[in-house]
């Protein structure tokens, strides 16, 4: 099995993976990053989505052998403590439901955020609108987007 | 309707108490059940089990609490709130109470089922009771202290007080509370006290949701721990007839191929190599019985509508004799197809099936009913069972099955293994347990100007409603009433599913409605509250709802929403039902948006007793809504020989972000006993919208999902 240098929240990791592996699997499995999670497969739902060079990007078609040399961010890396303001948001406004989505809307929303510093509604709609919550969160993400924005 | 304030516990039965060995006081206590006579909580947490009672409160030397729950969590916020309760009564400050989710025996514990809203609708009073006990105890304590009254103690954020102004934290007093009497005549704070109850508090596992913490199933990991990929038939009615497992074998880190039944476990080292060992394999299917097609399943169904096989649900006064008499009849057909639930978390679960013991890890609603099967599959006692539940990635009454868990044990069974099942997408689509095809035909007469007869037939794939449904409303409120069903057994898998039985009725019956009120020319809402009068003072002990409180919905709703009164361009559609105990009226609002109708807004109102956490319950309020604007609008599982059509997210739409309205949520304010609140919203948006839609665009619909009947692009990804 191949190995790879991965640098992933500002370290670097080598791991042992057949060179198809996506991302995702290799965070989870073989990393035991498991805040990055699987909803599709297929690029449809953003459970799994990091930030690959500071861009929200979907690690679960993301094969391990395309990394090389790329600044790789989890949901674990995002910030230290938890306390990124898009993390500060989502506990204040009480995002989550199950839950399950919400590390791949907040690293969506984190990311938008950064190029889009002041959003209306419809913006942030439109940016989110790759990442499904089943549980229906999505007046509260909205909500906690805005605030986002707001104190970043 | 009764409110439970008047059921008595006895606390000596339900609660014990012990100290803790390395300091504390832990209440051990049984919901609903009698502790059996001789036993006692450890003295030492690491002995924690949940044989003997099914919750526990430990109070440190320090004062702080930590509440030991096993109590599912699916994104109800039933974590989150039922604590809330205990803590209210114990009167601590809810910064200090900490919940961890206990590891769970499956003995003796009651209601261990995350679904039907009822968790904390049967928790309200018992959980209450063991807070106010353990106060007592610990004032009992203070007091004996002090040498004075417990009568005369106050407490406050867990602090004891006496008259003479002398303070003691509960921790203080814990040893000495521990050894104490279980008292029988503690009160219940006066709702108008309440501090925590009535107090948005967010999620409980909130830092660690935000942080990608380990919560979930999939999340779980064992020590030499085999992730396995199962290949099941792909369509219903298919058996096994042969397999080659060579090249599966041959891909790198795959372990195993195991067949079990007419299904085959990859085991490998990693979720990825057991993923691909599965698409390796070479497979031979035979179709067993009958391969079934949607087109098949609308025939049939529509034939058992326009047939007499029919179960008589309920019935009142002749509806043919009102039919034969009436001024006007109005006659329509409703049709709904399979949903599968999609939890977005796959189904999974971690088994580990020793010489001595089984250990099941996973998200489940139904701990009890599936340690109990696996102990029968397996010629196992259930004593030797332990399952842990872990935070479920949503449930919506999927895992209330425990075929995943079961298929876990099997397979670690045979391999001697521990292992962890994984489904892909495309498995928890196609292998699901689904909500069924629904059609509904509801009739009635009007005779001079009044509703005289109300008949609904259902006929449903595999099982129709039953139960409490057909007392539901309009039953009680029209003389003349029948509700029947008949079903067709297919070999397709069908279960519950979101608010099941009434989650596709009450928009039938919603749309239904307001085109009868046009047809007898009467305005939507007087026609329901015209019809309430009907039910006012009835004696008939089956109707299930209180027409007083779908009137307070009704009333508050046309004032929240403008009713009526809508701004030049916004249509507006209302509906209102009563389920799971709970009373909710909807007011969607419809905008034209380039020639397309789009919901903008959905006002809801909910009339579910006392609201105990109004944080959690205002997302479960919103959730509810969406999800049934989003299944009615887009939902649809159709099947060609006995195959799902769709299996992942690109052939099956869910609601997203862009195409979801404000829901504005208003609570009916009373101090009624809480009833549930995941599900009871979720019915009723159907009507709403469609009745909307109709208001803006003149077409009714009568079919889901709605999108087919919309001159719409159906949107996907
Ligand atoms: S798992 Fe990657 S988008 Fe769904
Ligand atoms: S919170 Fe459950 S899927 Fe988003």
């Amino acid at each position: 099995m191949p190995t790879y240098q991965l640098k992933i929240n500002g370290n670097t990791q080598t791991v042992q993976a057949d060179s198809d592996t996506p991302l995702m699997w290799v965070l989870r499995d073989n990393l035991n990053l498991v805040g990055t999670k699987y909803g599709c497969g297929i690029a449809q739902c953003g459970t799994c989505t990091v930030h690959v060079d500071g861009v929200a990007t979907r690690s679960c078609l993301l094969q391990v052998s395309q990394l090389q040399g790329m600044e790789i961010t989890t949901i674990e890396g995002l910030s230290e403590h938890g306390t990124h303001p898009v993390q500060e948001a989502w506990k204040e406004i009480d995002v989550p439901q199950c839950g399950y989505c919400q590390a791949g809307q907040i690293m969506t929303a984190a990311a938008f955020l950064k190029t889009n510093k002041n959003p209306n509604a419809s913006d942030i709609r439109t940016a989110m609108q790759g990442n499904i919550c089943r549980c229906a969160s999505y007046n509260s993400i909205e909500k906690a987007v805005m605030l986002a924005a707001k104190n970043s | 309707m009764k409110s439970s304030n008047n059921i008595q516990f006895s606390r000596r039965s339900f609660l014990r108490t012990s100290a803790l060995a390395s300091g504390g006081m832990l209440v051990g206590f049984n919901l609903f059940n009698a502790c059996k006579p001789d036993v006692k909580p450890p003295v030492d947490l690491s002995l924690l089990n949940y044989n003997d009672f099914n919750a526990f409160i430990k109070i440190s030397d320090d004062g702080k609490v930590t509440i030991f729950s096993p109590n599912p969590e699916i994104g109800q916020g039933v974590k989150t709130s039922m604590p809330m309760l205990i803590a209210e009564e114990l009167d601590v400050a809810w910064s200090d109470v900490h919940v961890a989710q206990g590891a769970l025996d499956t003995k003796n514990f009651t209601r261990q089922v995350a679904g039907g809203s009822q968790s904390l609708r049967q928790g309200w009073e018992p959980l209450r009771q063991t807070g106010a006990t353990a106060r007592q105890m610990l004032v009992n304590a203070a007091a004996a202290r002090w040498g004075v009254d417990a009568s005369e103690c106050t407490t406050k954020e867990g602090v004891i007080k006496n008259a003479n102004g002398d303070e003691l934290g509960y921790g203080e007093v814990v040893h000495e509370a521990a050894a104490l009497e279980v008292p029988e005549d503690v009160k219940l704070k006066d709702p108008k006290d309440f501090t925590i109850i009535g107090k948005g508090q967010s999620n409980v596992d909130i830092d660690e949701i935000v942080t990608g913490k380990p919560l979930f199933g999939l999340d779980y990991k064992r020590e030499g721990m085999q992730y396995v990929s199962v290949l099941r038939p792909p369509a219903f009615g298919q058996v096994l007839e042969s397999f080659d497992d060579s090249s599966a074998r041959s891909v790198n880190g795959v372990n195993d191929v195991i067949r079990f039944g007419d299904k085959i476990a990859v085991l490998a080292n990693s979720t990825w190599s057991a993923m691909k060992g599965k698409k390796a394999l070479k497979v031979e299917w035979k179709q067993d019985t009958k391969a079934e097609s949607t087109e098949m399943h609308d025939k049939l169904l529509m034939d058992l509508l326009d047939g007499n096989k029919f179960e008589t649900f309920r019935k009142d006064g002749d509806v043919n004799k009102a039919f034969a008499e009436a001024d006007q009849i109005l006659e329509r057909t409703y049709e709904s197809p399979f949903l599968p639930h999609n939890c977005m978390e796959p189904m999974n679960f971690f088994a580990n099936v020793t010489t001595d013991k089984i250990e099941l890890v996973g998200p489940i609603q139904t701990p009890a009913r599936t340690a109990s099967r696996i102990a029968g599959m397996l010629g196992r006692d259930e004593s030797e069972i332990t399952l842990e539940m872990t935070r479920m990635g949503g449930g919506f009454g999927r895992r209330l099955y425990g075929d995943f868990a079961m298929e876990a044990a099997e397979i670690s069974h045979l391999a001697k293994k521990p292992v962890q099942v994984v489904f892909s997408r495309e498995d928890d689509m196609a292998a699901g347990i689904y909500r069924p095809a629904i059609k509904y035909r509801i009739k009635a007469a009007v005779k001079e100007g009044k509703v005289s007869a109300y008949h609904l037939k259902e006929a449903a794939i595999n099982s129709n409603m039953y139960g409490l449904i057909p007392n539901f409303f309009p039953a009680g409120a029209v003389a003349n009433y029948q509700v029947d069903g008949a079903n067709y057994k297919s070999n397709i898998t069908t279960g519950a599913w979101r608010a099941p039985y009434t989650n596709f009725l009450a928009s039938a019956e919603q749309s239904f409605f307001d085109e009868l009120a046009e047809l007898m020319e009467v305005d939507r809402i007087q026609l329901h509250l015209d019809l309430l009068q009907n039910v006012k003072g009835t004696t008939d002990e089956r109707i299930q709802y209180s027409p007083e409180r779908l009137e307070g919905v009704i009333k508050k709703v046309v004032e929240a929403s403008n009713y009526g009164k809508s701004k030049e361009g916004v249509y507006q559609g209302f509906a209102v039902y009563y389920c799971h105990n709970t009373h909710v009226a909807e007011v969607a609002d419809v905008v034209m948006d380039n020639g397309f109708p789009v919901v903008k807004k959905v006002t809801c109102v909910v009339d579910c007793g006392i609201v105990v956490n109004p944080l959690g319950a205002e997302n479960q309020v919103v959730g509810g809504v969406i999800d049934g604007i989003g299944h009615a609008m887009y939902g649809e599982l159709t099947f060609d020989d006995g195959e799902p059509q769709s299996n992942n997210f690109n052939s099956y739409q869910l609601i997203r972000m862009n195409q979801t309205p404000q829901v504005d949520v208003h609570f009916i304010q009373n101090n009624i006993a809480p009833t549930g609140l995941g599900e009871p919203t979720l019915p009723p948006v159907g009507g709403a919208i469609s009745n909307a839609i109709y208001a803006a665009t003149g077409k009714r619909l009568y079919k889901q999902p709605f999108i087919n009947n919309l001159d719409l692009e159906q949107v996907i990804g």
